[in-house]
């Protein structure tokens, strides 16, 4: 990785962002945004590289809103040209856009930012043979496992973001993290057939990077599945592992979002207040906390993060927001403004969903079941789940379950219900909370009354 | 962009390191997009992005770094890092002349950067005010429309140097409906490798009425059927279904890591006889059409499947390099922040010999599929899922029931086996954007509508 100096990086940043809010005329509201960051991603193929890509990339976009009218713009360059050619589109943009009463950027809440340690100078320092060791080590581990196994890649990737936000309102935030994870994709091979399994492992300093972990969840994962046939079809109890429980918090997630409550667009949009799943589940969004992977200590609109419980015990509690869709709902945003680089303005989501964990593990879950179904993984989240509708349909593998025990794998059948009736048939929640990269955190889950389409 | 002079000295200083191949691609490309929601124009965006990738390949090991600084000075220092990473041995040195040219523009009528704001935002009005007017059950609308407008130059140590003009027009809607048993949504979708004068061809109104119908029809849908059973898919909307049962496994990468179950099969059967599968970068003004691929080579026609036999797979450079063959035009890559890889462009299948109606009328039982989703693979495994957005029962040999959404799963090869009848109603489907290791680039798909004897759909009815 390239060093950069930090403070001065960031104060770089900061005087853009400010000098473009400087250039607001009367009337005016303007937000800047300005990202620099860089990646290194190394992968290793048989014990040589395969590629390893040194990146580093900056931009700026500029949001400007005018009696209610919002245009923006953005680029990929930080140099003065480009700057003064992103606010003049900015606001050429703005007399296209409808008058929204609500329209308007955040306002300083008064909410004190929990501040985090997102930044490693280890991590700054590593060098480059160590990165590109981590990845070889970790096929080699793989590979050593299992006569069974090969590996269609091994992967070290980190990557480092220093960003500043400003607006005519009075925010000006900064931030600087970093971060990086290993991951490698194993291949089992049995005659004809050849299954697959994913492992990984993720760390803020490269000393949290545990190659162990990767590489066995990697093996194990693709060897179980040999074999696999396709199930019988049926109404059954399923076990979601903690990877494809993150996937579905990440929808549940989507549909307690306050922009899609107010425009109408939420399953759950008049459901505040009452009970919508079962009593085992109480959902917190908490990006304050550490061991979140995209914990941070603003959100997309330069507001401190902060923690909230959107299922209590059941009950619909609270709908995550930012300031426009707070703004609109009568409320106050929730800190959960999201933008997802400098070239779009924020949306509201979720960043750091948890469920409240259970007292037992995945082995004392299933020690309770018979004819159930263990859900190793899911495919087709994106084409078989309508967060609007609420149906769920996905393309499944895993192991049964007979006896309290594992049993033989399955592939090649989907699972079903609604997202409404999947929360109700949530049954227990598992003690084994595992933070995976994206926005949401894994634990076993039981769901009873799933449809399993099979054979 | 990039004077050639600058890019020989770059290519010249990308070698440095003893590589035996170095490429420059370079883009500047403008966008815009309207996005329209809940009866608004929320916002005119407008992006710019401009920069090189700078690739170099030293025996199997590639070093790539990017840089939005495309003066020399810039472009030096990429190069000097991409030659850092792809360092074997000592340092080597190259010369470089760039003598073979490719220089393509596709003729546009209307450059979208040159047409007023005034008319992108006009067409989301239009479809906005179609879909409303579709029924009571409307409640929520958004609309999008994009462009982008993209200079490429493509330079190489072999002495390459390709220029392109890519532009592309996008048009999306989605509408809600509700109703006593809950929303429902509606989707259309249209994409051209063109200016604004596409928007002559299609009236985007017919396209909200189109999405907004589906939407309502919805409202009285019922639960999928679960279970494996005939699945009819109609004309245009089923490419989906190829790309990801087929397509995804015959990219050369996945083949030469083993992880393809098409691996070793070229010259067998590997599908029905019916199937004839293609895949061309050239054709009209599809989403997936390119002049030349983003490694600078023209694009091409392809047949990787003829009457069930297994022709041939796709290739990008690095792949036909290590085999000793042409690269096959499939060499893409998001932007020039991203390594290229071996990518599809527009893959179909051609026109069998059954009539569309007889197809339905013979199927006693089973699914008729009118649009699908997106979809996705396990190329090792050859599982896939697909989703279906339109569906209805067939029974007795005619269309029934809507259904609701769900995935139908099944394996790549068993279900290209099983693929019993093909109709001659050829017809290309929507715009879509293929994900292959974290790089979305668009693509098109196309189908006579055909039947399937034996799929999985993943509902809920027993």
């Amino acid at each position: 990785m390239s060093v950069v100096d930090d403070e001065t990086g960031v104060r770089e940043l900061a005087a853009i962002a400010e000098g473009v809010v400087g250039r607001a005329v009367r009337g005016e509201q303007v937000e800047a945004f300005v990202l620099r960051g860089g990646e290194t991603d190394v992968r290793v193929y048989q014990g040589d590289v395969e590629h390893f890509v040194s990146a580093q990339s900056e931009g700026i976009g500029v949001r400007v809103i005018v009696d209610g009218r919002t245009g923006f713009a953005y680029a990929g360059a930080l140099t003065p040209d480009a700057i003064d050619e992103v606010l003049a589109e900015a606001r050429d943009n703005v007399q296209y856009g409808t008058v929204d009463e609500f329209a308007g950027l955040a306002e300083p809440d008064g909410v004190a930012v929990s501040p985090q340690q997102l930044w490693s100078d280890e991590l700054v320092a590593l060098p480059t043979e160590r990165k590109i060791a981590l990845a070889t080590e970790l096929e080699q581990l793989t590979l050593a496992l299992d006569s069974r196994v090969r590996i269609d890649d091994a992967n070290y990737s980190d990557a480092w973001a220093v960003t500043a936000a400003a607006t005519t309102t009075g925010i000006s935030e900064t931030s600087r993290e970093n971060g990086c994870y290993v991951t490698v994709a194993a291949l089992a091979d049995d005659g004809d057939e050849t299954q697959s399994g994913f492992g990984y492992s993720v760390g803020r300093t490269p000393g949290e990077i545990d190659l162990d972990r990767a590489s066995g969840l990697a093996a194990e994962r693709a060897t179980r599945l040999l074999g696999a046939t396709k199930p019988p079809s049926g109404r059954v109890t399923v076990v979601l592992d903690p990877m494809v429980t993150a996937s579905f918090l990440s929808i549940i997630g989507s549909t307690l979002n306050g922009e899609a409550v107010v425009k109408g667009r939420s399953l759950f949009r008049d459901r505040l207040g009452e009970s919508i799943a079962a009593s085992a589940v109480t959902l917190v969004d908490d990006p304050t906390n550490p061991l979140a992977f995209a914990a941070t200590e603003t959100d997309g609109e330069g507001l401190a993060a902060r923690r909230n419980v959107l299922i209590d015990h059941g009950v619909l509690s609270q709908f995550t927001h930012s300031s426009y869709s707070a703004r609109r709902a009568g409320t106050v945003s929730t800190g959960n403004a999201v933008r997802g680089s400098f070239a779009t303005t924020p949306g509201v989501g979720a960043m750091a969903l948890a469920l409240e964990p259970g007292s037992r593990d995945q082995e004392a879950l299933i020690a309770d079941l018979d004819g159930a179904v263990l859900i190793q993984s899911v495919t087709g989240l994106h084409s078989g789940v309508n967060p609007i509708s609420g149906d769920f349909s996905a393309g499944a593998s895993g192991l049964l379950i007979a006896g309290g025990a594992l049993g033989s794998p399955v592939r090649e059948f989907t699972i079903a219900s609604t997202l409404q009736r999947m929360l109700l048939d949530l049954a227990e929640v598992g003690s084994d909370v595992e933070w995976l990269p994206g926005s949401a955190a894994g634990v076993s889950l039981v769901i009873h009354d799933v449809t399993v389409s099979g054979v | 962009m990039i004077e050639s002079d600058v890019a020989e000295r770059v290519l010249t200083t990308a070698m440095g390191t003893g590589g035996e191949f170095a490429e420059i691609y370079a883009e500047d490309k403008h966008s815009t997009s309207v996005g329209f929601d809940d009866g608004r124009v929320e916002q005119v965006t407008s992006g710019r992005d401009r920069g090189a990738g700078i690739r170099v390949i030293s025996g199997d090991t590639t070093g790539f770094a990017h840089t939005a600084d495309i003066t020399e000075a810039g472009l030096l220092r990429a190069a000097e890092v991409a030659a850092a990473a792809a360092q074997r041995g000592g340092p080597g040195t190259a010369v470089t002349s760039l003598t073979a040219t490719v220089a393509r523009t596709r003729t546009i009528e209307r450059n979208p950067d040159e047409v007023a704001k005034r008319h992108k935002v006009d067409l989301l009005v239009a479809a906005d005010e179609a879909a409303r007017a579709s029924g009571r059950q409307v409640v929520q609308v958004s609309a999008g429309y994009g462009d982008s407008h993209k200079q490429v130059m493509v330079a190489n140590t072999d002495g390459l140097w390709s220029t392109d003009t890519q532009t592309r027009v996008l048009f999306r809607i989605n509408v809600v409906a509700d109703g006593d048993t809950g929303m429902q949504t509606g989707y259309e979708s249209f994409g051209r490798t063109a200016g604004f004068e596409a928007f002559e061809s299609v009236d985007v109104a017919d396209l909200a009425r189109r999405a907004a119908a589906r939407a309502i029809t919805k409202l009285g849908a019922r639960p999928a059927p679960s279970g494996s059973m005939p699945v009819v898919i109609r004309q245009g909307t089923g490419g989906v279904l190829f790309h990801e049962a087929c397509g995804h496994g015959l990219e050369a990468d996945h083949i030469a890591k083993g992880a393809s179950v098409y691996r070793g099969k070229v010259g067998e059967l590997v599908a029905s006889p019916l199937v004839t599968l293609v895949d061309d970068g050239t054709m009209g003004d599809e989403w997936g059409t390119l002049s030349i691929d983003d490694e600078g080579h023209p694009t091409q026609r392809n047949v990787l499947i003829e009457d069930g036999v297994l022709t041939d797979y796709m290739y990008d450079y690095l792949r036909a390099r290590n085999e000793q063959r042409r690269p096959s035009g499939n060499g893409r890559r998001q932007s020039y922040r991203h390594l290229p890889m071996v990518r599809m462009t527009n893959t179909f299948v051609l026109d069998g010999h059954d009539d569309p109606d007889d197809i339905i009328s013979s199927t006693e039982q089973g699914v008729y599929v009118s649009m699908l989703g997106g979809g996705s693979v396990n190329t090792a495994s050859g599982d896939f899922v697909f989703g279906m957005t339109e569906a209805y029962l067939i029974e007795n040999g005619s269309v029934t029931e809507p259904l609701r959404e769900g995935n139908l799963i099944g394996n790549g090869p068993q279900v290209l086996r099983d693929i019993d009848m093909l109709g001659n109603d050829f017809a290309m489907g929507s715009p879509g954007t293929c994900g292959k290791d974290g790089q979305g680039v668009p693509v098109g798909t196309g189908q006579p509508t055909l039947r399937v004897k034996s799929l999985t759909v993943g509902g809920t009815a027993a």
